[in-house]
């Protein structure tokens, strides 16, 4: 163990374990605006029952993401000092564009949101959670910028003299614009939606089954169900696919790696599942012929290039970057089948209402959204090794100078402990959430709606006749 | 003026803004298992930062990401040369959230009275550290010709910078105190009142002492002092500042009495930058290579762009932090649902 594979880990700690929240805050968010407009639409007190329940389990989600986002944000410079020498005019500048657009428009807003649904009207507190969420999904647009920069940097030049050599931009549109960004943006936003509708019908499948609140959970699973059935289809079937185009382009050693395919061959085969050994350089598992060829360039005959093409030191850790890819795409494939049965089910007869192991099957989805989020990011940034930034800055390269393994052990230990604390802390009190259920508007409302001011005019002229 | 110029005052700036606001933060966490008796009213100082603790939090980011993108090589060097330093604040922070978040959850009176002690030892442990990296900077560090700072955690923890860390804790103190009159009612908002005169003599002591020890021991910040002269209107203003919010306190008009006492803050943040202009990191080992606003920026283009976002951005920002503020301003109300 030395000092830089201790900070990768770390790195993929502190990462993978922040990596749970944004993508529920931001599907978390897209439901709570759907469900906030059919409020405001229908005037149904049931939506604004359960909008005063998920905003309570969206705070609670965003305090995290931001406590665990603010250590990311630090670790570049703590744990990858020749990294931020290295990127700074490029990557830290749309990093600093992240804070000033998007993290005070979730931060400023959050306030009005959690604590809006008494001092504001429908519509105004439809439109505070509406700028949370923007903010949320502007967040992830910046910093997968940053990252696909990393993954296909562009719109650059580098310097060597005076030392340390550093990227220098030269075209600001292709640094923010390079080969992979929207279709990674798109993906990552693909996923996030998948998450945020699971988790509805999670909570709402539970209390079917417990029996509690029934139509209010009927008419929450009803809300969630199309918006799942649709971004769990598109997800895969548009922007992964398309995503498997762009590596084929731009990063051919981690399309040979996502289906540990050692030899350069036409009609190539995909993986349902399978083991590489990397010593032997084989791939064994169970395996459907011509569909990489087709995945990679549109055509069952292509010639898809294989890692033979490639020196070994340019590969990535081959096995992880093929387990996580396919953990990621086998529950893709898994949530279009749950999608589909449960419209099935729905339609007929609304028997999925009554169907126990149906509705446990909608529980557990939520959680397997996780991991398959985080199967996905480890698939990209796993498969980007050796490289930080890809083919220009090998990660050995971009560790801080000055850490030595001590210092990493302790932070490493740090991290593990306090995230385990964390994770327990955040899975209890969510627990609590979910089993305090939705509470009766009696209780939550101080105020009458109809006395909450709902134009921007009658907040100003309200809250001054108060003071 | 060049655009390094402009990234270093825009820099300050984002940094006065953070220790304003996510300062009396840190100040109602540390007075927090103190003022508060009852457990009514230690909700009631939990929830006088709730609505905006989270968005002021968002200027370290903010300050974190600009000094990235601005002066990348200074953000390399202090960050890994002050890596457990930093670890500590990560670990802090985090334990603030989480205390927040949960510490109402539960009725159990244990469970309660544990969380406020985390609560008030992480804001307090949040503002030493911030104190001692401050003090630190102030001073100088160990730092080589390749931009690395050698030093270990212990180095960092001299009697200079322990002082600047105590005094920075007195001055949050006495901050989130000033806050929390405009947001406490009853005994609370009478208690609050009575430590004021405390607090602000103990952080007069402190900052005075912390003053005398940079006039005795770092001859060049005397020096620039006394050569420009014009710069001794931060600290002065600073001075006259902590006046006018006593005086204001005295007569009722806790709004601005905050406002002064947030003037203040910016103001001897103001006398420590001007300072050092333009270094950023002074070297202890020698001058030639202190990292400077000139050679650790990026490169104008860059700066550029980062001025165009913040010149469209920050408007923004200020718009509807002052609106978000305004809205919640007057008296806490503590509904069954908060924190």
């Amino acid at each position: 163990m030395n000092a830089e594979l201790l900070s990768r880990l770390q790195f993929a700690l502190t990462a993978s374990f922040h990596f749970i929240y944004p993508p529920l805050s931001m599907g978390l968010g897209l439901m709570l605006v759907v469900i906030g407009i059919i409020y405001v639409r229908t005037k149904d007190p049931k939506w604004r029952r359960l909008s005063f329940f998920w905003v309570k389990v969206y705070g609670l989600i965003f305090a995290i993401g931001v406590a665990t986002g603010v250590v990311m944000e630090f670790e570049f410079g703590t744990n990858w000092a020749n990294y931020s020498r290295f990127v700074g005019n490029i990557f830290g500048s749309l990093l600093a564009a992240e804070g000033v657009f998007a993290f005070f428009l979730e931060g400023g807003f959050l306030g009005l949101m959690l604590f809006g649904g008494n001092r504001l009207g429908p519509r105004m507190w439809l439109g505070a959670t509406f700028m949370v969420v923007f903010g949320a999904h502007f967040s992830a647009l910046w910093i997968i910028m940053a990252n696909s920069w990393m993954q296909t940097p562009a719109g650059y030049t580098v310097q060597t003299l005076p030392a340390p050599a550093r990227a220098y931009m030269t075209t600001f549109l292709e640094v923010v614009f390079t080969p992979s960004f929207i279709q990674r943006l798109l993906h990552t936003l693909g996923a996030s939606w998948t998450v945020g509708s699971a988790l509805l019908l999670s909570v709402s499948a539970w209390y079917l089954l417990r029996k509690r609140e029934v139509e209010l959970a009927q008419a929450n699973f009803k809300v969630a169900l199309p918006f799942f059935v649709v971004f769990s289809i598109v997800n895969v079937v548009f922007f992964g696919a398309e995503q498997a185009v762009g590596v084929t382009n731009y990063q051919p050693v981690k399309l040979a790696s996502l289906e540990g395919l050692w030899e350069s061959q036409s009609c190539a085969p995909i993986y349902l599942f399978g083991w590489v050994d990397e010593a032997a350089q084989t791939t064994t598992g169970l395996r459907i012929p011509c569909v990489l060829s087709f995945l990679a360039y549109r055509d069952f005959n292509a010639t898809v290039t294989g890692l033979d093409a490639f020196p070994p030191a340019a590969y990535p850790p081959i096995n992880l970057v093929f387990q996580a890819y396919h953990v990621m795409i086998n529950l893709g494939m898994f949530y279009i089948l749950v999608g589909l049965l449960g419209a099935g089910l729905f339609f007929w007869k609304r028997k999925i209402f009554e169907l126990r192991w149906a509705l446990w099957l909608f529980v557990i989805t939520v959680f397997l959204t996780l991991v398959s989020t985080i199967a996905g990011w480890w698939t990209a940034e796993v498969g980007r090794q050796p490289w930080i930034v890809y083919g220009l800055l090998p990660t050995t390269l971009a560790v801080s100078p000055t850490l030595t393994t001590t210092d990493v052990a302790i932070s490493m230990v740090m991290f593990l402990v306090l995230y385990t604390g964390l994770l327990f802390v955040f899975l209890f009190l969510l627990n609590h959430k979910i089993q305090d259920g939705p509470d009766p508007l009696s209780e939550v409302e101080t105020t009458p709606v109809s006395s909450l001011p709902d134009t921007f005019r009658d907040i100003f002229r309200r809250r001054g006749a108060r003071a | 003026m060049t655009l390094n110029d402009i990234w270093f005052i825009l820099f300050v700036i984002i940094i006065a803004g953070y220790l304003i606001l996510d300062g009396f933060d840190m100040g109602v966490g540390i007075l927090h298992p103190f003022v508060a008796k009852t457990d009514m009213e230690r909700r009631v100082l939990l929830n006088s930062i709730g609505p905006v603790w989270d968005g002021n939090e968002v200027w370290l980011i903010l300050g974190g990401g600009v000094l990235f993108a601005a002066f990348p090589l200074v953000y390399a060097s202090l960050f890994s040369g002050f890596y457990l330093a930093m670890m500590a604040v990560l670990l802090v922070m985090i334990l603030r959230t989480v205390a927040i978040e949960v510490r109402s959850k539960r009725e159990s009176p244990r469970w309660r009275s544990a969380w406020d002690t985390i609560f008030g030892l992480s804001s307090l442990g949040l503002a030493l550290l911030l104190g001692v990296a401050f003090g630190n900077v102030i001073s100088g560090v160990a730092l080589d010709a390749r931009g690395n700072i050698n030093m270990t955690l212990f180095d960092l923890l001299t009697p200079f910078a322990l002082l600047v860390g105590v005094t920075t804790v007195a001055m949050f103190a006495m901050h989130g105190a000033i806050f929390l009159t405009m947001k406490t009612e009853g005994e609370l908002n009478t208690r609050l009142r009575k430590i004021i005169p405390a607090l602000t003599a103990v952080f007069y002591a402190l900052n005075t002492l912390a003053v005398l020890a940079v006039v005795a021991f770092r001859s060049d910040i005397t020096q620039r002092y006394l050569t420009l002269v014009w710069p001794i209107i931060f600290p002065a203003l600073a001075l006259v500042a902590l006046i006018v919010s006593w005086y204001l306190r005295r007569k009722g008009q806790d709004f601005w009495s905050f406002v002064a006492s947030s003037a203040m803050i910016a103001l001897l943040l103001f006398s420590g930058a001007i300072s050092m202009f333009p270094n950023l990191l002074v070297s202890t080992i020698n001058p030639q290579f202190n990292l400077t606003i000139y050679n650790a920026s990026s490169a104008d283009n860059t700066l550029t762009v980062m001025l165009v976002i913040a010149l469209i951005g920050m408007p923004l920002v200020l718009l509807y932090t002052t609106g978000v503020y305004y809205f919640f301003r007057g008296k806490v109300v503590v509904e069954p649902k908060s924190y």
